[in-house]
């Protein structure tokens, strides 16, 4: 398995190599402001989807690019948020999308806290493995308790307002979700990823990639693995908690398929194809992915077949993603690069 | 300060420590000596709580630290250095000390403190590396260090925990003769500046062991053969040819 242990680059150290970023940074950000301006309302609903799930790879790179973990069933959080939504906005009447994104957030958090827990008890294989087992768990859940979810329908997301200013009226939902509400989700992400900078910049992402780099020398160094594990998971439950719920009013409608592991695996993929060795590498997976699959589907009706001969292109020609494409300086060629990284230090 | 008591260690049925019993006092640096197999690993795994001795006792400070594990050992005062060099292989050097030092200052759930921005971490991981004369290579990542200085590293990051008592698990393995002898000043000195009170090393050098220590506890077969001081362990022929496998002349 090429797991995050094979690392080439370490996130921060692809940023710093990757200076010219900053001006790539700011062009994409003036991209994302004047977009609405200047590009059609189909684009503009691909790039909902986008904010929204560029929140959720955030999270999940803290776990599989910092921390060394690889879940395969994320999409449960992601599920969780998304439901959340629909379950305020028809059941309990909550109108706040802010007060929306809390709850979100919360309920990923209190569903993560046993399920993470139990998993990081786990590493490699059999974390990917517990973490797809809960995932399905979660499905069937959906499916079968059909007076909560409204079992393989799922349930609508209803009518909700952004800082108690705007709304959705009727016979305009295209023309909210393309204007405030692409602000707003737009926002949200730019908000969380400054979080996410933030985080993995403290000694608590120190100690995350020390775990990831050598867990039992971290534990020698007095770095209590199994905790930082457990907050590093609940970190990224809450971040697709709320990657879910700036999903739910793009689709309108939430239903299982949202937690199947196909999504799931879709994330992952969204992972790889970006870089998990830079921070930046899951948001360009995402938009990759989004657009591409906007592009290839309109083309021919095999996407997943094309996906796949992707995915195994990148795994085995850039396991360090586009990001790492992009960034790579031509000095240092890369059989030089894989000979040397996981090497003896792993053994004892 | 460390006192190992009657420790039996079974794999299986394979008996790797028998009856093992030794004292360490502060001030002390002890060198445990002996074959290929003897037991030596096994007794630094035991004595750093990674294994739990199948029976005996092992006391640190008075406290029975028999599989408390390695988190709460380093709390306690007690680091350790592995046979195999064993780094963070994407950290920076300077990175890989401020692990030990974030978690000694009890910083390591600080999840919005910018790392950077910790200039008592930062001076205190600065001071370790230029103990350890790693200071120019301070933004290099271990992985791509010289076998030597992955050594240094790893042995460095063990220091800045600060710890009472240290574990040197072959720290001069693998690297040429000439840096062992830099190596070992480096760690005398340095376990000096810092405070370290005594020093266990396992090592297979017997310039080097009998240069440096002030005692010697010699292994053969996971049986304490001799616990002496080194003149009096290079007296005795019956142990220089059971454990260092050449007779003395
Ligand atoms: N995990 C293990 N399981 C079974 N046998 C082991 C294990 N670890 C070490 N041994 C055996 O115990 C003996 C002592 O090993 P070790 O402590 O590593 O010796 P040394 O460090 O002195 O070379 C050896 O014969 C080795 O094969
Ligand atoms: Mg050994």
């Amino acid at each position: 398995m090429a797991g995050p242990a094979v690392a080439q680059t370490s996130p921060r150290a692809g940023a710093r190599a990757f200076a010219p970023g900053a001006w790539v940074l700011a062009l994409a950000v003036l991209a994302v402001l004047v977009a609405p301006l200047v590009v059609s309302p189909y684009y503009l609903t691909k790039m909902l989807p986008f904010f929204a799930y560029g929140v959720v790879l955030l999270g999940l790179n803290l776990l599989v690019g910092y921390t060394g973990l690889l879940s395969f069933g994320h999409a449960l959080f992601l599920g969780v948020g998304a439901y959340t939504v629909s379950v305020a906005t028809t059941r309990l009447e909550i109108r706040s999308f802010e007060v929306i994104l809390l709850l979100a957030a919360l309920t990923a958090a209190i569903v993560a806290a046993p399920i993470g827990a139990l998993c990081v008890r786990y590493v490699k294989i059999y974390f990917g493995m517990l973490t797809l087992a809960f995932g399905m768990l979660f499905y069937s859940f959906l499916i079968k308790f059909y007076a909560v979810t409204g079992g393989d329908q799922g349930l609508r997301v209803a009518q909700h307002s952004l800082l108690g200013l705007f709304e959705a009226r009727s016979g305009e939902r295209v023309r909210f979700l393309t204007g405030q509400f692409y602000y707003y989700a737009a926002a949200v992400l730019a908000i969380l990823a400054l979080v996410m900078w933030r985080i993995v910049r403290s000694p608590f992402g120190l100690c995350l990639r020390s775990i990831r780099d050598n867990p039992e020398k971290a534990e020698y160094l007095g770095v209590s693995v199994r905790r930082h594990r457990w907050y590093a998971f609940m970190l990224s439950a809450v971040y697709a908690g709320i990657g879910g719920a700036l999903l739910g009013p793009v689709t309108g409608q939430v239903d299982p398929t949202l937690v199947y592991w196909t999504h799931s695996g879709n994330l992952v993929f969204m992972v790889l194809l970006g870089g998990f060795t830079s921070f930046f590498g899951p948001l360009l997976g995402a938009f990759v992915f989004i657009f591409l699959q906007d592009q290839i589907m309109s083309v021919v009706p095999y996407w997943r077949l094309v996906f796949g001969a992707i995915l195994a292109a990148i795994v085995i020609f850039a396991p360090t993603g586009l990001m790492g494409l992009l960034s790579q300086r031509p000095t240092l060629p890369r059989w030089a690069v894989l000979r040397q990284a996981p090497g003896p230090e792993h053994a004892n | 300060m460390l006192r190992v008591e009657g420790v039996r260690k079974l794999y299986g049925d394979f008996c790797a420590l028998e009856e093992v019993s030794l004292e360490i006092q502060a001030g002390e640096f002890v060198s445990i000596i002996g074959p290929n197999g003897a037991g030596k690993t096994t007794l630094i795994n035991v004595v750093t709580g990674l294994l739990k001795p199948t029976s005996g006792t092992v006391h640190f400070k008075d406290r029975d630290i028999r599989g408390i594990g390695p988190v709460r050992l380093a709390k306690l005062g007690m680091a350790r250095s592995f046979q195999l060099v064993t780094i963070f292989p994407e950290l920076s050097v300077l990175e890989a000390i401020q692990v030990a030092i974030v978690s000694r200052l009890g910083r390591g759930t600080r999840l919005f403190h910018a790392l950077a921005a910790d200039r008592e971490v930062r001076d205190q991981a600065l001071e370790v590396a230029e103990l350890f004369g790693l200071q120019d290579k301070r933004d290099a990542r271990a992985r791509q260090l010289p076998q030597g200085d992955k050594k240094l590293l790893d042995v460095a990051s063990a220091f800045a925990l600060r710890p009472e008592c240290i574990l040197l698990d072959e720290p001069t393995s693998g690297v040429s003769t000439a840096e062992k002898n830099t190596i070992m000043q480096i760690v005398v000195q340095a376990s000096k500046r810092m405070g370290i009170r005594s020093i266990i090393q396992v090592e297979h050098d017997m310039d080097i062991v009998f240069g440096y220590s002030d005692r010697i506890v010699a292994l053969h077969q996971g049986k304490v053969l001799a616990d002496a001081s080194p003149a009096e362990i290079q007296a005795d022929e019956q142990v220089m040819s059971m454990v260092v496998g050449r007779p003395t002349h």
